[in-house]
């Protein structure tokens, strides 16, 4: 009697178990299905090569926010590259065991843990008010900067750690300085693991809103300069959402910008076994 | 910081010689009053149970001990007269004169001729053509030179593991390097490619000075000049128990503890 | 030599970077707090926070219904996304075939993706109308819940998966030689032993809940009135910011960085809180 509710027991919970699945993947299929049915239409040529016209009208095509989309990215990776990359190399190679190294890898993960809207008072704090960019390109992007650093450095620590030590010892054995040895061995070896951590940080940076809602403006002309406003695809999403009526346009933005999601998270994949293969090769 | 100049006169007298050495990782004391002379131009094996801190002298040599954090060490050890130790001595020209080779082969990532070409762009030669010619002399000197010659551009990682490691000694052959050290370079390679490296180290004991640490007795009666039994003493710091010439030790060893250890009642 | 220049060089530059993200936070920190100061000083800590009235207009800043808004969201989406969470995460990595593993982490990695204003239109075309059959007009705390449910699960999923993954072979092997079913192992060894590692996923969830500011400002109807029920409009500390810093000026503008301190001091505690829980587990492990 003992064993056949046991079994039951056992069947229920599996059922559970499957069921938590099932649900999950039905999600994600009505979210994605649903934008891409309902937004893949709205997509043609005009709707990628014309402006936004802003405002309550709705009308319009999503050009400006793409190129304010890639303005913000480009700035953004110039700060956050460097300066990731500097850091991972600083905790992967250089940093003693002590409590100095301890405060930064405290600093790294509570800064990774803030929500982007606080990201979005500092950046409206410092870089709109006290440096005076205004809501601009250039604020957003150092925003996103901060935002994002904690990813960076985390990744790219991580493609430095799995660069085998005996690169190193056999490096630093021929009689090279340490910089010659991680600048000439350890860096270009990680450097799959580097470029997924980019790719992470651009993906990351354009479902981005909240910290950009506040410091970018949102006007939906084309910019022309880094001090001008802006607004990316995902604010446009949101613009439209809550001042238009244009909900077939939202859909096809947003529609766009799960494409563009899709394609980075296939690439980040693609390069994960790359650099996998390549570490592998060696035993 | 003044260069030190090594004399290059590697095959006169005693080219390394370890004086009262002790050596600690932190508290821990991993070596125990060493007095070593080290003939050059000839091969010194160093062999003796696991753990008994054979790697670690090693190390010592080329100051790699000095990337582990905590580590220290007191008494010297002199390459060709002056103490390694010393706070004028340039690290990284000393790597450069003591070379080594691990015990898994650990080519980099990147073809055969960058891998050769690797250490003598790091200390400044750029032109192509004295690059190619070192290259090609040193994988000569390696003895793989005919293997490779056609198929440079290929990555070194699909080499065989014995072609790996004698790549590794090219590789260290390429920095012109006047010491060798060898931490048990055949261990992880089957026994075809272990009497290559066994006929490359003959060779090259004519013009560089050899240590080898291995577990293998008989690898080292085979190949080298003289001998080093170390052994853990309770407190598990290793000490040299006997030093001779091969000959001696193998069949005329002086204290019990090596003779035990040849006849392989322990170890 | 110049080589010798660039390595020290080099050694000064990366000790430099590596304090990049220290001074940042750092930087946050002041900045929030200088802004926010003279709010507290002005209405009081106890005023700001208890009190139950914002109106801007008419210089009242209490703060007591949005954290209402804040916290009535993030319990109601863990309440939902926890169970799920938690078998989604049991099915990757002790019951799924591989041929299942691969279609269904890829989706949760997509989900994680997904940018949240995405999830908010949806949430505003599909759900809004589904909800405001029920009651109300849709925009409400359960909308909201249901939104943000979805957005915090693939966290969940993950932490508590590899949480799951990490419980030595042993462990398994022990229980099911005694003769227990996979169910019996499941539930009373894994998860016990998962325990450290899934709450610290819970909590890293709920954190990621309380900051979530568009998608919630999109569905959950941004009402400033104290909500009273699920089907009340209601609005968050984040929403709140959002929608009113950018014109926000004086007390006003202070309040609002005031309540941004709430809601750093707030994550603090919660990451805080996941770190023991993490510490708690290996512990376990190392001891167990």
């Amino acid at each position: 009697m003992r064993n056949v509710s046991a079994k039951q027991t056992q069947k229920l919970a599996m059922a559970g178990i499957w069921g938590g699945g099932v649900i999950t993947l039905l999600l994600l299929i009505v979210i994605i299905g649903y934008v891409l049915i309902q937004g893949l239409p709205g997509i043609n040529w005009e709707f990628l090569s014309t402006n936004p016209k802003g405002g309550l009208s709705g009308e319009g095509g999503i050009l400006s926010t793409v190129v304010s989309t890639l303005y913000l990215i480009g700035i953004t990776l110039v700060l956050l590259v460097p300066i990731g990359i500097g850091s991972a190399v600083y905790l992967s190679e250089y940093a003693p065991n002590n409590r100095l190294t301890r405060i930064i890898r405290y600093g790294i993960e509570t800064l990774a843990g803030i929500p982007s809207i606080i990201f979005g008072l500092f950046g409206y704090a410092l870089f709109v008010t006290v440096l005076s960019f205004n809501f601009s390109i250039l604020s957003g992007a150092l925003t996103l900067v901060c935002l994002l650093l904690p990813t960076m450095i985390t990744t790219t620590e991580e493609a430095l750690k799995a660069v085998s030590y005996s690169y190193r010892e056999a490096a630093l054995a021929l009689g090279t300085t340490k910089w010659q040895m991680i600048s000439r061995i350890v860096l270009p070896s990680a450097i799959p693991g580097i470029v997924t951590a980019v790719i992470l940080c651009i993906g990351r940076a354009i479902g981005e809103t909240a910290c950009l809602y506040v410091t970018m403006g949102g006007s939906a002309a084309m910019p022309s300069s880094l001090l001008e406003g802006g607004r990316t695809l995902s604010l446009h999403v949101f613009y439209l959402a809550m001042e238009t009526n244009a909900m077939d346009k939202a859909m096809a933005t947003a529609a766009v910008l799960i494409i563009i999601i899709i394609l980075i998270n296939a690439l980040t994949n693609l390069l994960a076994g790359r650099f996998q293969k390549r570490l592998k090769g060696i035993s | 910081m003044t260069e030190y100049n090594f004399n290059g006169q590697n095959c006169r007298g005693d080219k390394i010689k370890a004086k009262n050495l002790n050596f600690y990782y932190g508290s821990f004391q991993a070596l125990r009053d060493i007095n070593l002379d080290i003939p050059g131009c000839a091969i010194t094996a160093i062999i003796g149970p696991s753990g008994c801190g054979k790697s670690s002298f090693l190390r010592l040599l080329n100051r790699m001990n000095d990337l582990i954090y905590g580590s220290r060490i007191e008494g010297t050890i002199e390459l060709d007269g002056k103490n390694i130790f010393d706070r004028d001595v340039d690290v990284v020209e000393l790597r450069k004169n003591v070379g080594m080779v691990f015990q898994k082969p650990n080519p980099f990532p990147i073809s055969i001729f960058d891998n050769i070409a690797f250490g003598p762009k790091q200390h400044g030669k750029k032109s192509k053509i004295e690059l190619e010619e070192i290259v090609e002399s040193s994988l000569k000197k390696a003895a793989l030179w005919d293997e490779v010659k056609d198929k440079l551009g290929q990555s070194a990682l699909a080499l065989s593991g014995g072609q790996q490691q004698r790549l590794c000694i090219a590789r260290v052959l390429s920095v012109e390097p006047e010491v060798i050290l060898m931490d048990e370079p055949c261990s992880a390679l089957d026994p075809m490619a272990t009497l290559k490296i066994e006929d490359l180290m003959r060779t090259l004991a004519k013009n560089y000075t050899i240590i080898i640490v291995t577990h293998n007795m008989q690898q080292a009666a085979r190949v080298s000049d003289t001998t080093a039994f170390f052994m853990m003493e309770p407190d598990r710091a290793g000490s040299l128990v006997e030093y001779g010439s091969t000959s001696e030790i193998f069949t005329n060893p002086k204290d019990k503890r090596t003779e035990d250890y040849i006849t392989g009642r322990f170890g | 030599m110049t080589r010798y220049f660039t390595d020290k060089l080099a050694k000064y530059i990366v000790f430099i970077s590596g304090f990049t993200a220290v001074v940042i936070l750092l930087l946050i920190a002041l900045f929030i707090l200088r802004e926010g100061l003279p709010a507290f000083s002005e209405i009081g800590v106890f005023d700001f926070i208890f009190g139950n009235v914002w109106r801007p207009g008419i210089d009242q800043y209490g703060i007591l219904s949005m954290i209402v808004g804040s916290i009535a969201v993030t319990v109601v989406s863990m309440i939902m996304a926890v169970p799920l969470g938690i078998a989604c995460a049991i099915l990757l990595a002790e019951v799924a075939p591989s041929k299942v593993r691969s279609i269904l982490r890829p989706a949760v990695e997509l989900l994680v993706g997904i940018p949240s204003v995405v999830y908010g239109l949806v949430g505003l075309v599909l759900l809004v109308p589904i909800v405001s059959n029920i009651g109300g007009s849709g925009f409400s705390i359960l909308t909201a819940s249901i939104v943000l449910m979805v957005m915090v699960l693939p966290t969940i999923i993950s932490i508590s998966e590899d949480s799951i993954r990490a419980i030595p072979a042993s462990y398994r092997e022990g229980a099911l030689a005694l003769g227990a079913t996979k169910w019996q192992t499941i539930k009373g060894v894994i998860l016990p032993a998962a325990k450290s590692g899934i709450g610290a996923g819970v909590v890293l969830g709920m954190g990621r809940a309380i900051g979530e500011t568009m998608a919630m400002i999109m569905v959950i109807g941004n009402s400033i009135a104290f909500p009273n029920s699920l089907l009340d409009a209601a609005r968050t500390l984040t929403g709140n910011i959002a929608l009113e810093i950018n014109y926000a000026t004086g007390t006003h503008e202070s309040a609002l960085f005031a309540t941004g301190v709430v809601l750093f001091v707030f994550i603090l505690l919660l990451n805080s809180a996941a770190t023991v829980f993490l510490k708690r587990g290996s512990n376990a492990q190392r001891l167990g």
